[in-house]
């Protein structure tokens, strides 16, 4: 019983000890809670998947009603910017090359003539595919335009038989990319931070030759380790806590389902990745590898196999696979269904169980390979 | 010019000694270049989709098949109720719900007119968006074909028609991969090079080496030149591995001048290495160096229109992406490798990071101190 008070002193006080490293490093600390504050601001107004505001250009053969009428309404789409209108189609290749439109819209001569006379008329539209969606996007927005006007045009004897899809935006009407991103840049942000800062710290340790004064202490050599990742686990948390507010109250995106879930899922979460931290700080000997793998190993992967920004089941079949073993994905798919879909535990205590075994695992491994003595 | 050459042959060395660094320095940027573009398919073709058929008839039958038909869509469910759909959407197991009405068939043949019902989960905007939009061209598709079907009186083809041709530049097949490695190749280079210098002088500051220099008649320009030289050479290494990525693994051949291509990137590493010293010389420590060059890249990286379009950002954004190395460098690429671009086309690009270099490496010299 003793003992066991005096071991829990003990490992008091090396927290106490680890938190004094990190307040401190006053500009660490300013970044750890300046980044997520940042960054969900920008993500959240600055990044939309919507595709709007696109510049475009026109070239008018035809000059009559018809044309300049199309023309109108295309501009007053906010789809669209109309930059300028060109003579002729030579000039297009150079317009496309400097890079700064991506669409050109070119009518025939004598348009509205052939419309009334032959019943037909043709309208080219040239994408810049080098941005492929883009391209289909602008293409299907046009084409959604040209055939509203020809609907009005011929209203007086509608097209019989008329089925008309009614569509509805689930979740997020208006498109917003701030319900995809809020959830994605939480999992990034956490899995960075937590596996990035313990790992460093550790090594640094290493790297300093202080490690081996903390491990001839009486002190259990791995309790070393579990303090280090404490203060970092209090950390995240807040860094949470202030996503989650900022996300409600500054971006208007309120949390459909229990925030006390939401919470206890972050912190498996924070642990996951505390862990696989301590992993990479046994497996390396200097802060710049630990670094480097866990940020050229980790930023792209998290942001590619997480599914936030790229649809997991359009992949290969062997990255499918490999996006199970990301943890990022796991988690946004749970904060996805939380925050957003507002699910309860029994819709994602799969996701839960995941998380927790890739926790186990790691925590094993790490302890298996933590080498008391240092070369 | 002699401390220079001295000063590379120090900082070549310690590059050279550290072999796990180097490999990680060549090797992960080739492997994610060859993994990630397949990672990063937006090519939206599987569309999970729920159905909900109230009619079973054989026009909403044929409409089923249509939809499933156009390689789009993968059918996943049918349902009885529009609430049992949207727990597949609860659960992840359909993106998109179709429900036909009750009597479908009949009001469409006799009055003339029907409504569909489509929820589309818009979590994810880019492929709600693009999704609805194939429905909705597969609906008006079947649509005219239900009209030749029940044979459509001759009066109405009199309607006027405009026919859009629609033409991909560039792209014709609309490949994905055309568009992801230029982009990610670039991040990679930003990634490998603004880390690396932002590392470097931090790295000396702690293990205390950089007393040594500071004692030395080595100049504050000298000891900025030695560092910046050998990564600058480092980046093109990793951006010419990178092209023969492209090259060899998806058959990606610059259609402009590759010329042009090293002309850029030549200025960018100097922009980028010099944004990385100047991180370098503000921080005391390798974990504050690292913590600042990662909160930048991942503003640049997700700022800079390779995940979601730049023209779509508002306008205080577009303003901050004017300062962001990356997109200019995603620009630049796309338009040599994909579009041919020249000189004369991107020159504004180049002068733009050409100032961006000076400022930043200025400020760099300017900041690191001799005495502390």
């Amino acid at each position: 019983m003793e003992n066991k008070e005096r071991d829990m002193k003990q490992f008091l006080t090396f927290v106490k000890k680890e938190f004094l490293h990190v307040l401190r490093d006053k500009k660490t600390l300013l970044i750890l809670f300046g980044m997520p504050v940042v960054q969900i601001l920008i993500f959240g107004f600055a990044l939309t998947n919507e595709v709007k505001n696109s510049k475009i250009v026109v070239v008018d053969y035809a000059k009559d009603i018809a044309s300049q009428k199309i023309i109108a309404k295309i501009e007053a789409s906010r789809y669209f910017e109309i930059t300028k209108s060109l003579a002729g189609s030579a000039a297009l290749e150079a317009a496309f090359k400097t890079g700064d439109i991506k669409m050109a819209i070119v009518f025939p001569e004598g348009f509205n003539n052939q419309l009334l006379h032959e019943n037909k008329a043709q309208i080219q539209v040239i994408a810049d595919a080098s941005d492929p969606n883009n391209a289909t996007t602008l293409t299907n927005y046009v084409s959604s335009i040209i055939n509203d006007y020809q609907a009005q045009q011929n209203q007086i004897n509608p097209a019989p038989y008329q089925i008309r899809p009614e569509i509805k935006m689930l979740y997020n009407p208006q498109l917003k990319g701030a319900p995809n991103f809020v959830p994605g840049v939480m999992a990034l942000i956490l899995m960075l931070v937590c596996v990035m800062m313990t790992a460093i710290s550790i090594v640094k340790e290493k790297e300093m030759g202080t490690m081996e004064i903390l491990l001839v202490s009486p002190f259990r050599p791995i309790m070393v380790i579990i303090s280090k990742a404490v203060p970092y686990l209090i950390l995240s948390m807040v860094n949470v806590i202030t996503i989650l507010l900022l996300s409600v109250f500054v971006l208007d995106l309120p949390i459909a389902g229990s925030i006390l879930l939401l919470f206890a899922e972050s912190t498996l979460f924070i642990i996951t990745c505390l862990t696989l931290g301590i992993f990479i700080s046994v497996k390396t000997d200097s802060q710049q590898t630990a670094m480097l793998i866990s940020l050229l190993g980790m930023l792209l992967p998290t942001l590619l196999f997480s599914g936030f920004l790229f649809p997991i089941e359009n992949m290969p079949l062997p990255l499918q696979w490999f996006s199970n073993i990301v943890p990022s994905k796991w988690y946004y798919l749970i904060v996805k269904g939380i925050m957003i879909k507002g699910l309860g535990f029994s819709y994602i205590w799969k996701e839960t169980l995941i998380l927790f075994a890739i926790t186990i695992f790691l925590l094993i491994i790490s302890l298996k390979s933590f080498k008391i003595r240092l070369s | 010019m002699r401390i220079i050459k001295f000063l590379l042959i120090k900082e070549f060395k310690q590059i050279f000694r550290n072999r796990a660094i180097l490999a990680v320095i060549m090797v992960m940027p080739v492997i994610q270049l060859i993994i990630l573009p397949l990672a990063a398919n937006y090519e939206i073709k599987n569309i999970n989709l729920a159905v909900v058929d109230n009619d079973r008839s054989d026009y909403s039958r044929d409409l089923i098949n249509q939809v499933v038909a156009s390689g789009y869509f993968k059918l996943r469910s049918y349902n009885d109720s529009y609430k049992q759909a949207l727990t597949q959407i609860e659960d992840d197991n359909a993106d998109l719900i179709l429900e036909i009405p009750h009597g479908f068939e009949q009001n469409l043949v006799r009055e003339n007119k029907q409504q569909l019902f489509i929820g589309v989960n818009a979590i994810n905007g880019t492929k709600a968006g693009l999704g609805a939009g194939y429905i909705s061209n597969i609906v008006s598709e079947y649509n005219n074909a239900v009209r030749k079907k029940l044979n459509v009186p001759d009066r109405f083809n009199a309607v006027p028609v405009i026919e859009i041709t629609a033409s991909n530049w560039y792209n014709q097949h609309l490949n994905y991969r055309l568009f992801m490695v230029p982009g990610i190749l670039a991040i990679l280079v930003t990634i490998v090079g603004g880390f690396l210098s932002s590392l470097n002088i931090v790295k000396e500051k702690e293990a205390g080496t950089i007393e040594q220099i500071n004692v030395s008649p080595v100049k504050k320009y000298h000891f900025i030149l030695g560092k910046l030289i050998p990564f600058w050479i480092l980046g093109n290494v990793v951006f010419t591995l990178g092209l023969l990525v492209g090259w060899i693994f998806y058959g990606i051949i610059p259609l402009g001048n590759i010329l042009v291509l090293y002309v850029f990137i030549a200025v960018y590493l100097l922009a980028i290495l010099g944004f990385g010293l100047l991180v370098s010389t503000i921080c005391d420590t390798q974990q504050q160096a690292m913590l600042i060059m990662f909160f930048f890249v991942m503003i640049f990286v997700l700022m800079g229109g390779l995940f979601t379009p730049i023209d779509s950002m508002p306008d205080w954004a577009k303003t901050v992406s004017k300062f962001n190395p990356i997109s200019y460098f995603i620009d630049v690429m796309r338009m040599v490798i994909i579009k041919g671009s020249g000189f004369r086309d991107i020159q504004n690009d180049i002068l733009t990071i050409i100032v961006f270099a000076i400022v930043l490496n200025t400020a760099a010299v300017l900041n690191y101190r001799k005495t502390s």
